[in-house]
């Protein structure tokens, strides 16, 4: 199963706003898509299990993809994560 | 045009429309029922309804204040997709055939207590998310027409019989441009919210709630009073004050920064009441020399658990690690007779003010205690932190209290953590007997800090909350003054310091009094804080004294608050 891992650079982290991108961007894909920060692991598509993660600025997440289209979903949220959620140009 | 009277609570004007804030009851029974199918495709009709609004909302709130503002509830409409929390649900419904308020209400609870378990503040803070999510849902669930504020869309004065802590939570700041409730006195919650946010507000208008919504409205906050459907002329002239106030604000707030030194040289402490980290933030922007007053019990509302010690460690030490080394003082838990912990099932009381809260509750039931005493002393740890005990009556609860934060501390040391090494520790003086007692007390503590709210309510015999006798529990009265003069010299006789953390810190017209008494720390609302140094910068100690002596010769509040405005003009643009 494909994985990757990413930095979040995001100033507050994972919170609101970067985890609802990050979570309409995964729910574009049909693969069964896990992050795991930690100890813990969250359904990518669930927004309430993606902040309950508390991924913080500088957190280390790991993305793995189950399905068809599990590599192009891996590269969507890498594009997102790295650009800092559409905050950097 | 009509006139209404009632009790100024937070200065400043407000001019809008009227919007009425009506409370809506969310309770739900918990039973079984026959179709479990029938019940998921209700739950789903409900979630599909709740998906509307909110899309609504959010397209509204994009609309008016853009992407950013309304982000949150693209973050609520996800929540009400989630497949994690709708599984659960489902299957809840399902197995055990239980009805969709409760199903729905147990999940959403669920993952509103993993949030808040989490370290990050910011986090913690979106379980009210979840928990707002589930409520608009129950909503409709239980036919409830629409939350108290669904309908406010412009900016507007909002009008209710009192508001509790919780409704306020509910308003939508940003359109609220002034407060009038028919209830409550000038210390009741909608009153301190409303300084807190300077706002301007009136409470105890008992006529209020016969305004009809959107009806043109001045309210004055100085004055106490609220013109309904006043003429253009009036209504100009108001515009023109308001004018004039911020304009003195803005000046002010330039040297929000600097010292409050008197022009003789004498220095006092402005310093701020806060309750959460946002209000730390707020208040080293506005000019805080420090924390004088951190309420807790922010951490102990809107939960279904008690805090643990690391829960409350790591709050306290985002709030001390905001101010370096700013002093930063803690009051223990304010908590038991009015305000209440759903989880602590307290008995009702038949006075709770002057029942089993506070300090009383806290050594009554230590498992309560020794979590957040022992989380302060960690929080202090080479930070400038200091606590102190509310609603103290006599000797034997400071000797009570510091020998169990002691305990405490012996602990932590035995477990090889570090602890704050000098913590200085005061209490509250707000009950009479502590004040008479002062010269006992300081030699049990470090300083004192005086609560004129409750002071006043307490000497007085007058609720605060009631509108019919809440103008006897006035800070102006001498006899509170009188108090406050005997705890200051009782203090000082012993080398200890007072501070004043009650709203008469912050109203301009008491300042010159409080300075004239000897007070060395002024505490009070982040909005307060610029006027309150200049003015301080005006006055002369020599002067200050001269006033607060004349001030408690006099018979009344009123006599007090025109001694004041008659010697000392405010400082103006």
């Amino acid at each position: 199963m494909p994985e990757t891992t990413l930095t979040i650079h995001h100033q507050v982290g994972l919170h609101a706003r970067p985890a609802a991108l990050f979570v309409q961007t995964a729910k574009q894909f049909r693969s069964n898509i896990k992050v795991v920060h930690g100890a813990k692991e969250a359904n990518a598509k669930s927004i309430l299990s993606v902040l309950a993660l508390g991924a913080e600025h500088g957190a280390v997440i790991v993305v793995r993809a189950e399905g068809e289209d599990a590599d192009q979903s891996l590269a969507a949220l890498t594009a997102l994560v790295e650009s800092d959620f559409g905050e950097k140009t | 045009m009509k006139t209404l009277h009632g009790i100024a609570a937070s200065p400043g004007i407000a001019i809008g429309p009227a919007f009425r804030f009506r409370q809506v009851d969310l309770r739900y029974g918990r039973y079984t029922v026959e179709s479990a199918d029938a019940e998921w495709a209700r739950c789903q009709a409900a979630l599909e309804t709740a998906r509307k609004q909110l899309a609504a909302v959010h397209a509204k709130a994009e609309a008016e204040s853009g992407a950013e503002q309304a982000a949150i509830f693209e973050a609520h409409i996800l929540m009400l997709e989630d497949p994690d929390l709708l599984e659960m649900v489902q299957k809840d419904i399902e197995e055990h055939n239980v009805n969709a308020e409760a199903a729905l209400s147990d999940a959403t609870e669920k993952y509103a207590q993993m949030l808040e378990a989490l370290d990050d503040e910011y986090l913690r803070a979106r379980a009210a998310d979840v928990r707002d999510v589930a409520a608009r849902v129950l909503r409709i669930l239980l036919g409830v027409a629409e939350s108290p504020t669904a309908g406010l869309a412009t900016p507007s004065i909002i009008l209710a019989t009192d508001l509790t802590p919780s409704d306020t939570v509910m308003l939508d700041k940003s359109l609220v441009l002034g407060l009038c409730t028919a209830q409550g006195g000038a210390t009741s919650h909608a009153a301190i919210l409303a300084r807190s946010l300077g706002l301007p507000a009136v409470v105890g208008a008992s006529q209020v709630l016969e305004v009809p919504d959107d009806t043109i409205l001045v309210l004055d906050g100085r004055e106490g009073t609220l013109l309904v459907q006043p003429d253009a002329g009036t209504v100009a002239l108001y515009r023109e004050r308001q004018a004039a106030g911020a304009r003195v604000l803005a000046h002010v707030q330039q040297w929000a920064h600097e010292p409050a030194v008197t022009r003789d040289g004498h220095r006092v402490e402005v310093v701020a009441n806060i309750g959460n980290v946002e209000g730390a933030q707020a208040a080293l922007g506005a000019g805080a020399e420090g924390v004088g007053l951190l309420r807790t019990e922010f951490l102990y509302l809107e939960r279904t658990h008690l805090p643990d010690e690391e829960q409350q460690y790591l709050a306290y030490r985002a709030i001390v690690d905001t101010f370096g080394d700013l002093p930063v003082i803690l009051r223990t838990l304010d908590i038991g007779g009015d305000k209440k912990l759903p989880y602590l099932e307290l008995p009702d009381e038949m006075n709770p003010f002057l029942g089993l809260r506070a300090i009383r509750l806290c050594l009554a039931r230590p498992e309560l205690f020794r979590p957040q005493l022992r989380a302060a002393l960690r929080a202090g740890a080479g930070r400038n932190l200091k606590v102190m005990f509310p609603m103290v009556a006599m000797v034997a609860e400071v000797r009570s209290a510091r020998s169990m934060l002691e305990q405490c501390r012996a602990e932590l040391l035995a477990e090889g953590k570090s602890v704050a090494e000098e913590m200085q520790v005061g209490i509250m003086v707000e009950i009479p007997a502590a004040a008479v007692m002062a010269d006992r007390l300081a030699a049990q503590v470090d300083f004192f800090s005086i609560g004129t709210n409750d002071l006043s309510q307490y000497t007085c015999a007058a609720d605060r909350t009631n509108a019919q006798v809440a103008w006897l529990a006035s800070a102006f009265q001498p006899a509170v003054l009188r108090l406050v003069r005997d705890v200051i010299a009782a203090a000082h006789a012993r080398g200890k310091w007072v501070g004043l953390c009650g709203e008469l810190a912050g109203e301009p017209l008491a300042i010159p009094i409080l300075l004239g008494l000897g007070l060395d720390e002024f505490s009070m609302n982040l909005p307060a804080i610029p006027l309150a140094k200049q003015i301080i910068r005006s006055l002369t100690l020599e002067e200050a004294r001269q006033v607060a002596q004349a001030a408690l010769e006099l018979d009344d509040p009123e006599a007090v608050q025109a001694l004041v405005k008659e010697r000392m003009p405010l400082p103006a643009a």
